[in-house]
């Protein structure tokens, strides 16, 4: 760690991966209440566990990015961070922000919750990742306003890597495009096509850029691969992104009223969209091929190249699986869909955020370069039960969608959703059990933590 | 990537080819939403339709449905339930009306959210207007 201002990146880590472990045990009792269909109910209604679990899943990847972000910038950037106190102050809103959020959706009937925060007046609520009360939503961009003036002031006092432009880049588009979860017009139509400004053009857009400055900026600092070689890499993973992936939001038009040209535009923009996360794999295992060290923080690299490939797997192949429009015709908003958004997400930005903190953690300690190998052994078990649960994860629900869609949508005798969901219980109990082993993998990473403390890793940089 | 290529060059395809699908985007859109009148069924969106799209949202339904295939897929499709129930309003209705407050044992339920008449009668209406628009023939059946 070069810089004393890098250390506010830590709470925001501490805090992401506590938020993770609620998500999960919210996947989990919805897992249960898939099979189990009363379970908890009417305590804790499915919608309710579901808005908790995706809610936490966001927030908890906006911790890790901005702690990534705080962490990185003033290093590219060879200055310390603008202002530290700024960044610790704003921790504190989003972190009370949030939980008094979850809080509420816990604690009070949905619709309660829409009147007592007003939600009248400017209609935000009740749709599909963007269940935040309005004042939450108005948080968040103040939050986020506060964040990128501190790191844009510290980029601007210092050296501009293309690194640290890509990161800005992306964390800007994040913010701009949130802006549209503001717009909900009566024509439900007009909401839907807006609605994926924000979460096509987030995932398969701007977060990109800041998985692609994230993966670049570990990459240079375990490999000791020259930047200019990782910084082209970046820029051409990078434009193929927004190439490919902002045409590619055609994929969400097919059915919804929108005209029917966006099933062309769409199939086509989207199929190409696996070719920016394919060359990423290949960019990360080039690079610690050439590496010109061996770093002692293994477990980090093998995030690193974790993220690259299951990222390619979930959002490249899983994506590429149901993107085409005549496939989509029948898998569109089903089990399929949930295969895929699970494995994407975690391959690409739960990974990318564990590859940071991995890195990162060890220094902001005070325990050098890494951990002790003890502590690191363990960290890598986490990885490898995490990674292959969810894995199978995948592989179940992509079985139950594929039952799902030949009953219910192909057959020849289509039968009801509520029956069909009867069939394939098995898929949904070993789905639940591969995610128990998810949650010993997310707990052992937790006790990694605690591991060796003394001890520190030999250099053999 | 070999010598000739710099790095300078990514850079420009990058700034180059995003700026250009940006701007083919927004267009696209914009043709898209001076298309939409003749698809999305805007002319039968009256209060009682918006009055139903906000009870819809006040008690989260795509927390556990799908509309039109985006939400959740823990119950039923509804953008087609309409049809399902025979076109019958009364009959969405009732169903709501009729969802007993401690769930069904062992089923997946769907809570009771002690709607008043014209709430019901709202969210009827939305769900029969939303199945009316032209979303290019989806669901491939009934069953949605
Ligand atoms: C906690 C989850 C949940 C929420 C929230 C929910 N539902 Fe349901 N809904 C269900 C389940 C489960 C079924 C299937 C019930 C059954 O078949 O026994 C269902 C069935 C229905 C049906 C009948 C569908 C069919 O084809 O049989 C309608 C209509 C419906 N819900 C409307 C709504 C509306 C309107 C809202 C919001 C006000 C809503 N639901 C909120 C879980 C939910
Ligand atoms: C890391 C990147 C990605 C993430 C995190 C991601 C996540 C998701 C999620 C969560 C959904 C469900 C949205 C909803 O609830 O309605 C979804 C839908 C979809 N995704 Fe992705 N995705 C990614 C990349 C891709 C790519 C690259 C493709 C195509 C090759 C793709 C194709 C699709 C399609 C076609 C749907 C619609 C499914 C449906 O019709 O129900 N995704 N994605
Ligand atoms: C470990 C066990 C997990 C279980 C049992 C679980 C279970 C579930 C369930 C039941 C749903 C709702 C599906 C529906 O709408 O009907 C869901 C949604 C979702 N979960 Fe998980 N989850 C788990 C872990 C995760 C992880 C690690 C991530 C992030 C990487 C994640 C991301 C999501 C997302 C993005 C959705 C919305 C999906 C969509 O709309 O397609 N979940 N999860
Ligand atoms: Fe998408």
């Amino acid at each position: 760690m070069k810089y004393q201002s890098q250390l506010v990146a830590k709470p925001y880590f501490i805090a992401a991966i506590g938020l993770f472990i609620g998500q999960i045990i919210f996947g989990l009792i919805m897992g249960l209440q898939y099979v189990i269909g009363d379970f908890l109910f009417p305590e804790i209604p499915f919608n309710v566990a579901r808005m908790v679990h995706t809610n936490l899943l966001i927030v908890w990847l906006l911790f890790g990015f901005m702690g990534s972000a705080y962490y990185m910038i003033p290093e590219e950037s060879e200055t310390e961070l603008y202002s530290p106190k700024l960044a610790l102050a704003l921790f504190w809103i989003f972190l009370v922000a949030g939980a008094l959020t979850i809080v509420g959706y816990l604690a009070v009937p949905y619709a309660r919750l829409a009147e007592m925060t007003g939600n009248d007046l400017l209609p935000t609520m009740g749709r599909e990742f963007l269940e935040q009360p309005t004042i939450t939503k108005i948080g968040i961009v103040v939050v986020c306003l506060g964040f990128l003036f501190n790191l844009g002031m510290t980029v601007l006092k210092g050296r501009k890597t293309s690194v640290s432009l890509v990161l800005m880049t992306g964390l800007v588009g994040l913010a701009l495009l949130f802006l549209f979860s503001f717009y909900n017009p009566t024509n439900l139509v007009l909401d839907k096509f807006f609605w994926w400004y924000v979460v096509h053009l987030w995932v398969e857009g701007v977060w990109e850029l800041i998985l692609g400055a994230i993966l670049a900026f570990v990459l240079i600092k375990t490999t000791g691969v020259d930047r200019e070689v990782i910084e082209k890499w970046l820029y051409v993973i990078i434009a193929m992104t927004l190439i490919t992936g902002i045409l590619g939001t055609g994929h969400h038009y097919y059915w919804i009223g929108a005209p029917e040209y966006w099933q062309l535009i769409g199939s086509v923009f989207s199929a190409l969209e696996p070719i920016p996360f394919f060359m990423m794999t290949v960019f990360a295992f080039n690079m610690v091929n050439k590496r010109r060290r061996d770093h002692p923080n293994r477990a980090a690299v093998l995030w690193a190249l974790g993220t690259a490939v299951m990222a390619f797997l979930g959002a490249g192949v899983w994506g590429f699986l149901h993107t085409l429009a005549p496939v989509n015709f029948y898998t569109h908003g089903s089990q399929i869909t949930a295969a895929h958004g699970h494995m994407a997400f975690y391959g690409a930005y739960v990974m990318i955020v564990l590859t940071m903190i991995s890195y990162t953690m060890p220094m902001m300690r005070g325990r050098a370069a890494a951990n002790s190998l003890k502590s690191q052994v363990v960290e890598m078990w986490a990885f490898w039960l995490m990674t292959v649960s969810m894995v199978f994860i995948t592989l179940f629900l992509t079985g139950a969608g594929i039952l799902q869609v030949y009953l219910q949508r192909y057959s020849d005798a289509p039968q009801a959703f509520m029956v069909v969901q009867e069939k394939v219980e098995l898929f949904y109990w070993m789905r639940e059990y591969a995610g128990l082993v998810f949650l010993t993998g997310l707990l052992l990473y937790v006790v990694s933590f605690f591991i060796g403390g003394k001890e520190h890793a030999e250099q053999r940089a | 990537m070999s010598g000739t290529f710099t790095k300078s060059m990514a850079r420009n395809i990058f700034i180059g080819g995003s700026a250009f699908f940006i701007f083919l985007f927004l267009a696209l859109s914009f043709d898209t939403v001076r298309a939409l009148p003749e698809r999305d069924n805007r002319h039968n969106i009256t209060d009682q339709v918006a009055l139903g799209k906000k009870v819809w949202e006040d008690n989260n339904c795509v927390g556990c449905h799908s509309l039109m295939g985006e939400g959740a897929y823990f119950a039923p499709e509804l953008a087609n339930v309409y049809d399902r129930f025979g076109k019958s309003t009364e009959a969405i209705k009732g169903f709501i009306r009729s969802r007993p407050v401690d769930g069904i044992p062992g089923r997946r339920s769907m809570p009771q959210f002690n709607l008043s008449e014209e709430e019901l009668d709202a969210v009827a209406q939305f769900l029969k207007w939303t199945s009316e628009i032209n979303d290019a023939g989806w669901p491939p059946n009934i069953q949605g």
